[in-house]
């Protein structure tokens, strides 16, 4: 009987041999989806209507955590504060980046140098990346104020001030722009040299070229990494955990450090996870409105 | 410090180089602007680095001089032992490493296994589930860190390895099944074929013929791994809660907090040589990290 079973189960067929196999090589990350994707996604979807301190057993409480959403001010604030972080530093990022990589791009003496030395900050450790930066900022002794001083400015308290904490993250999260732009940097590599002669040929200067052949032909990268901004930097934790600790005054209080709070300070399970949902969906909803009303000014070849 | 030949980026560049001969006049200045502007950048983008070193080989009080001191005088070597017998980092090197290297037995044979199965064989179903891949990858981390975090506590895996190991075992990472999906479909199909007609099974193709045609890709892999694994931090302080399971990522982040006044000069010698295994790995292997971004297929 049980050797009857067997048999049936051992496919006769090649495609259902095939089928089998396939299955197997795959499997691992099948588990891995069941395990950790599936089961977290719903254990959070119930953890949203549970008040739960981890210490004793959960409470069912409805929909009151979604309702201490609009009443609690530091997740505004933190919205407020991620929004803002978002809005100046992706789109200058980008922008500086990609002058950036054009500029590597020219065949000039050293290129390989510079491209390490620009790519070198963003493969930096976080938490000494963090310690670092702590010390460039210091009011007194640090980098920063240093050279200001030797210029004749007066010191700004960086990380004391509100005002002056959050230009000095955005000011920190450029020195690691290198990533976005050997991300670009490939990109133009890859536009093949024939178009810029063709446009040569039709008297087109540097502007012409860079606004009518490689403007375009990057787009579809420029896109991705528009993409790729927008939802790490609803994402930055570490600079705020360690260098300002959302401090001053929740001046730097990003979305996610907020949440981290919640579910590991105050031990607030059920508010951390309805919070991560809220987070899922402004990413969604943003990453879609990207991809509305920007990915259609996307260029692709294949699409001629 | 480059090898020009062997890295795709370069290797065009190269290519072009007969072109400078015979530069315009134009086109020459518009060249030396570009490497003033280069050059300035690159000094601004090195300073945090010399900062960096400069501070960590210094005296305590000279740390705090103004004007500062560029070059440090004396020169305090002195300074990276106390900053890593300060607290017992080598027990935190160790924690790493051991997680590193799990991560990398993980990540290169789950990751090599699952993108085989993608980007080899037709089965129905198959084109569902790389969609799922492709879907993982869009999850944010933080939107599962609560109810994982529940799940291993549950499993009472807190304040062991296991949750910032095993799961690399299910699958390797969205990205990196990705990556070596794309790799393997460039690898031609008559190799696999003449193995099967020889008797192979899909499993000996996978791993007599694939993987070591694969070995760049899968470098490029352990590079990221290594990396991911070294630099990581937010697991480890999720997880790790006994000071002699810190990994140095958080032993640094601690650092501070265990003196009385911040020692700068030591927290610098302990954030550089964290810096300087990552600058090493880069080194080594360079024209791996351009690969790896051609080969995702980022480029458009």
């Amino acid at each position: 009987m049980a050797i009857r079973w067997f048999d049936r189960l051992q496919p006769r067929t090649l495609a259902g041999k095939r089928t089998l196999v396939g299955y197997v090589f795959i499997s691992p990350f099948i588990l891995g989806f069941l395990l950790w994707f599936l089961v977290p996604a719903s254990t959070a979807v119930w953890l949203t209507f549970t008040d739960w301190n981890m210490i004793n057993p959960p409470k069912f409480i409805g929909l009151d955590n979604i309702r201490e959403l609009f009443r609690d001010k530091l997740f505004l604030q933190a919205l407020k504060v991620t929004t803002n972080y978002t809005i100046i530093s992706v789109p200058l990022g980008l922008v500086m980046s990609f002058l950036l990589a054009l500029l590597m791009n020219t065949k000039v003496r050293g290129i390989s140098f510079f491209r390490t030395v620009y790519y070198l900050p963003s493969i930096v450790p976080a938490v000494a990346n963090a310690v670092l930066w702590v010390w460039i900022l210091n009011t007194e002794f640090g980098l920063l104020n240093v050279l200001l001083r030797s210029i004749g400015l007066p010191k700004i308290r960086w990380l004391q001030e509100p005002e002056w904490a959050m230009p000095a993250l955005i000011l920190m999260s450029l020195w690691g722009l290198g990533g976005s732009m050997v991300v670009y940097l490939a990109g133009l590599q890859g536009i093949p040299e024939v178009y810029y002669e063709a446009a040569e040929i039709d008297g087109a200067g540097r502007w012409d070229k860079l606004v009518h052949v490689t403007i375009p032909l990057m787009s579809p990268v420029i896109f991705f990494n528009l993409v790729m901004g927008v939802i790490g930097s609803f994402q930055v934790f570490t600079a705020g955990y360690l260098v300002t600790n959302g401090g001053p005054q929740n001046a730097t209080l990003f979305y996610v450090l907020y949440l981290y709070r919640n579910g590991f300070q105050y031990l607030k399970m059920g508010y951390a996870a309805t919070l991560a949902w809220v987070l899922f969906f402004i990413i969604l909803a943003l990453t879609l409105l990207i991809f509305k009303y920007i990915g259609s000014m996307v260029y692709y070849e294949e699409a001629r | 410090m480059v090898t020009p030949s062997k890295s795709l980026v370069m290797r065009r560049s190269l290519a072009a180089m007969p072109a400078l001969r015979g530069l315009t006049r134009g086109e020459w200045w518009w060249r030396a602007f570009v490497w003033v502007v280069l050059l300035v950048g690159a000094f601004i983008m090195a300073l945090p680095f010399f900062w960096l070193v400069s501070s960590s080989l210094k005296l305590e009080q000279r740390v705090f001089q103004f004007p500062p001191q560029w070059i440090p005088d004396p020169v305090r070597f002195e300074n990276y032992i106390e900053a890593l017998t300060y607290k017992p980092f080598h027990l935190y090197v160790k924690n790493t490493l051991i997680i590193v290297i799990l991560n990398e037995i993980a990540v290169l044979w789950s990751a090599s296994f699952c993108a085989y199965g993608f980007a080899r064989i037709q089965f129905p179903g198959r084109d569902f589930w790389f969609g799922v891949v492709l879907a993982t990858m869009m999850v944010p981390y933080f939107v599962l860190m609560v109810p994982t975090f529940v799940i291993f506590s549950r499993l009472q895996w807190i304040d062991t390895f296991l949750p910032l190991t095993v799961p690399a075992f299910f699958g390797g990472g969205a990205f990196n099944i990705f990556l070596l999906r794309q790799f393997f479909r460039t690898i031609p199909a008559e190799l696999a074929d003449a193995a099967r007609i020889d008797g192979c099974s899909e499993f000996g193709i996978y791993a007599r013929i694939m993987l070591p045609l694969a070995k760049p890709a899968l470098t490029t892999v352990a590079i990221f791994t290594f990396l991911g694994g070294w630099n990581d931090f937010i697991g480890p302080l999720l997880y790790l809660n006994s000071p002699e399971k810190f990994t140095v990522s958080i032993g640094l982040a601690t650092f501070r907090s265990a003196m009385y006044t911040p020692r700068w000069n030591l927290m610098m010698a302990a954030s550089a040589a964290m810096v300087l295994p990552v600058i090493l790995v880069f080194f080594l292997a360079q024209r791996y990290f351009v690969q790896g971004i051609v080969m995702s297929g980022l480029k458009g």
